[in-house]
């Protein structure tokens, strides 16, 4: 039983990441009809918004101490965080300390411009083509975002720590009346889990309960007729794709502290994102988030030590083989829409 | 000739003599000049042009032909090496077994994938055959350890039974050979201040891939060939005819898988070890990239594009900062020290930003590749020359898409 339930927790955060970049994937293919094999890019560039802000913050002025020697005898150099100094010593940490949670607000601007300048500069000319050139194209450029980050911040992931208030982890175990230490978990997954839910909940009530969101999911259902009646669909079809890309960036943001950020990320994460998508459905959102939870759970599962004893290796490709039959018995997914994707 | 058509004849050898005499036409510049770093003339890059030329091509029978976008074909030529390098373990390190049993190995294996992926088209099948990509990489990295040795890669060792020929040779791993000729073997001719390399293995890679070559030709040139075009240009059209095109797309499957495999077969001959980074999916990017680069549903242009790949990641990733200062060296300090700012990202370790911007420019500009391209100015000429004669020339292969 506890080992069931400390499985299932430790799926729920993975699960969470795939959940949020294949809401975005999904999106984008159902309102615009592109396949963006960038978007993994995207998720990584929100996890370098997190290492930007953090060192943006953690920026310094050299002072001299007098009062104070080092092991040669030369005074001290000191090095103030700018934030520090402006805000107070106590304030000023707790600024960089909690970088991370405040890259959420720094990253959203940028990764609307980012998601903006995509679709505007590129994916807009790649409607009409068929999907192997948008994948094609959405590849290329996946490989330039990488390499720019790469260029920019080196090939070696970069620790970024969540604030130390979520260092610990929680003895969820003792909480249930069970033996301490059998499942504990870290606060931040919490934390990230939490979040994730809050911004998949944020989605879906754009999307249903706003007069915006219900024209996108007009536009989704016939692009055609919305646009006779008068509604330019095209320009809230790129909102959506900004959307999307914030989305994806936010995941990659929160995700800093529990994995460190390097610059192929967004690319193990994407192909399993792809895959998830698939087994949601194309095009549908519910099944999406619904695709992505089961699988990072199921991952988990597999990873547990009795069932690696049993079928070595499962914990691998369980993913994969999950998709594969999938794809064979349900073509359409789990919640797949009729008519998406079908020649 | 050979059942091919005057124009295909010609292309053929035009082909053939491009590949013989690569050694002289690869090294244009003296040994030691300033230039020299430019010269692509030495076995090991001059191999790999042929056998990701082969490979490139293999991809195209399916690709450019049918129009199916596998993202997993890497995982076709890793099986291949690892069939190579343990037929070279346990019989003989002759390459001809090696590099047969590497195609009927990545035959199977590609028949196996392309039966089940095959069930779906479109981007599904993209998603299924990159699923079994990731599969067979994961799973060589770690179940499959005592038959892939995991990270560290398959190789030789002195205690191999081989038993047709000798587990080891004077203390060491006799050499990979084609009866008695080592691959490694190498003739040097100098001539003034040229050097020019002709390897053994060179020119065995050159035998197969001229014979891959006619072979993608007459596919090309069938019957057969022309089904899988149908396939790419309306299969429900081509299911209304009474025709099921799943057997033969399954056939250009297992075909394409075949050539992987005797990509990755030769990659042994040349080089005794298999490693599973060969069967992870950005692999299967690359020649992805290949092919369109060069031009999809092209006779040569995957060829040229694995060549043109090859060539400048090699190039590239040499050139540092210091060589773009020495030709800047005419310039004025300040324009030169700007230029190489601007260049440096582009060139050593940011090759792939290279390659990144130059295939999307391609797909976005140029979706039939170089081949296209050469079209495009070749009829520009043409228009200028006879105007009146013949105004409306038309492209002879279709854009791939």
């Amino acid at each position: 039983m506890d080992a069931i339930l400390l499985q299932i927790l430790n799926g729920l955060d993975k699960g969470s990441a795939y959940a949020l970049i294949a809401l975005g994937l999904t999106l984008i293919f159902g309102t615009l009809g592109v396949v963006n094999f960038a978007h993994g890019a995207l998720f990584m560039i929100g996890a370098f918004c997190a290492v930007t802000l953090s060192r943006l913050l953690s920026l310094s002025f050299v002072t001299i101490d007098e009062t104070q020697k080092d092991f040669l005898g030369n005074p001290l150099k000191v090095e103030t965080p700018y934030v520090e100094a402006w805000f107070g010593p106590e304030t000023g940490a707790a600024i960089i300390d909690w970088s991370v949670p405040l890259a959420i607000l720094f990253s959203i601007p940028i990764m609307a411009l980012v998601g903006l300048l995509m679709e505007r500069g590129l994916i807009k000319y790649f409607y009409k083509r068929p999907h192997a050139d948008q994948i094609l194209v959405t590849f290329g450029l996946a490989i330039v975002l990488q390499e720019i980050i790469k260029y920019f911040f080196g090939a070696n992931p970069i620790p970024t720590p969540a604030p130390d208030v979520f260092a610990g982890s929680l003895d969820f175990g003792a909480m249930l009346g069970m033996d301490p230490n059998i499942i504990i978990y870290p606060y931040w997954r919490i934390v990230y889990f939490l979040f994730a839910a809050v911004i998949i909940g944020a989605v879906f009530a754009f999307l249903q309960f706003t007069t915006f969101g219900m024209v996108v999911r007009a536009g989704m259902a016939d692009r055609s007729t919305v646009g006779l009646l008068g509604i330019n669909i095209d320009k809230r079809f790129t909102v959506m794709f900004a959307l999307a890309a914030v989305v994806a960036g936010l995941a990659g943001v929160m995700y800093a502290p529990i994995n460190s950020p390097n610059y192929h990320m967004g690319m193990d994460f994407l192909v399993l994102s792809f895959v998830v998508v698939v087994v949601g459905g194309m095009g549908s959102l519910p099944g999406a988030v619904l695709a992505g939870f089961l699988l990072g759970i199921l991952e988990s599962f597999a990873s547990m030590a009795q069932v690696v004893a049993l079928l070595p290796g499962i914990n691998q490709i369980i993913i994969y083989l999950v998709a594969i039959v999938i794809l064979l018995t349900r073509p359409r997914g789990l919640m797949g829409r009729k008519g998406v994707m079908e020649s | 000739m050979f059942g091919l058509n005057k124009k295909d004849t010609s292309l053929f050898f035009l082909v053939l003599l491009l590949v013989v005499l690569a050694p002289f036409l690869l090294n244009p510049f003296p040994e030691g000049s300033e230039l020299a770093q430019f010269n692509a003339g030495y076995p090991d890059l001059m191999q790999r042009f042929l056998i990701f030329g082969i490979f490139a091509i293999g991809f195209n029978i399916l690709f450019g032909l049918t129009g199916y976008l596998s993202f997993g074909h890497a995982a076709f030529l890793g099986v291949g090496s690892y069939a190579g390098v343990w037929m070279m373990k346990l019989l003989t390190m002759n390459v001809i077994p090696a590099i047969f049993m590497s195609v009927v190995f990545a035959g199977l294996f590609s028949l196996l994938v392309g039966y089940i992926s095959l069930r779906r088209s479109g981007i599904y099948f993209s998603i299924l055959t990159l699923a079994f990509a990731q599969m067979s990489f994961s799973l060589a990295y770690s179940v499959l350890t005592p038959i892939t040795n995991g990270e560290t890669g398959l190789q030789l060792a002195l205690d191999d039974p081989r038993i047709l020929g000798v587990s080891s040779e004077n203390g060491a791993i006799p050499a990979a050979n084609f009866f008695g000729i080592p691959m490694r073997e190498s003739f040097e001719l100098s001539m003034g201040g040229w050097l020019f390399t002709f390897n053994a293995g060179y020119y065995l890679c050159a035998v197969v891939m001229m014979i891959a070559f006619y072979v993608a030709i007459r596919i090309f040139r069938s019957p057969f060939g022309m089904m899988l075009r149908a396939v790419k240009s309306n299969q429900q059209r081509m299911n209304f005819t009474g025709l099921n095109s799943r057997p033969y797309t399954l056939a250009a499957f297992v075909i394409s898988g075949m050539y992987a495999g005797l990509a990755g077969g030769l990659m042994v001959a040349m080089d005794p070890l298999a490693g599973a980074e060969r069967m992870q999916w950005t692999a299967s990017g690359e020649v992805v990239l290949m092919t369109i680069l060069g031009g999809a549903g092209t006779l040569i242009g995957p060829v040229l594009g694995a060549g043109f790949i090859k060539y400048c990641e090699n190039i590239f990733s040499k050139i540092n900062d210091n060589i773009l200062y020495d030709w800047f060296a005419a310039l004025p300090q300040g324009l030169a020290d700007f230029l190489v700012f601007v260049i440096h990202p582009f060139i050593g370790k940011g090759w792939h930003l290279t390659l990144g911007i130059m295939f999307m420019l391609i797909v976005i500009f140029l979706p039939g590749g170089i081949m296209e391209g050469v079209e495009r100015i070749g009829r520009l000429f043409k228009r200028k020359s006879s105007k009146d004669e013949n105004s409306t020339a038309r492209p002879k292969a279709a854009p791939a898409e």
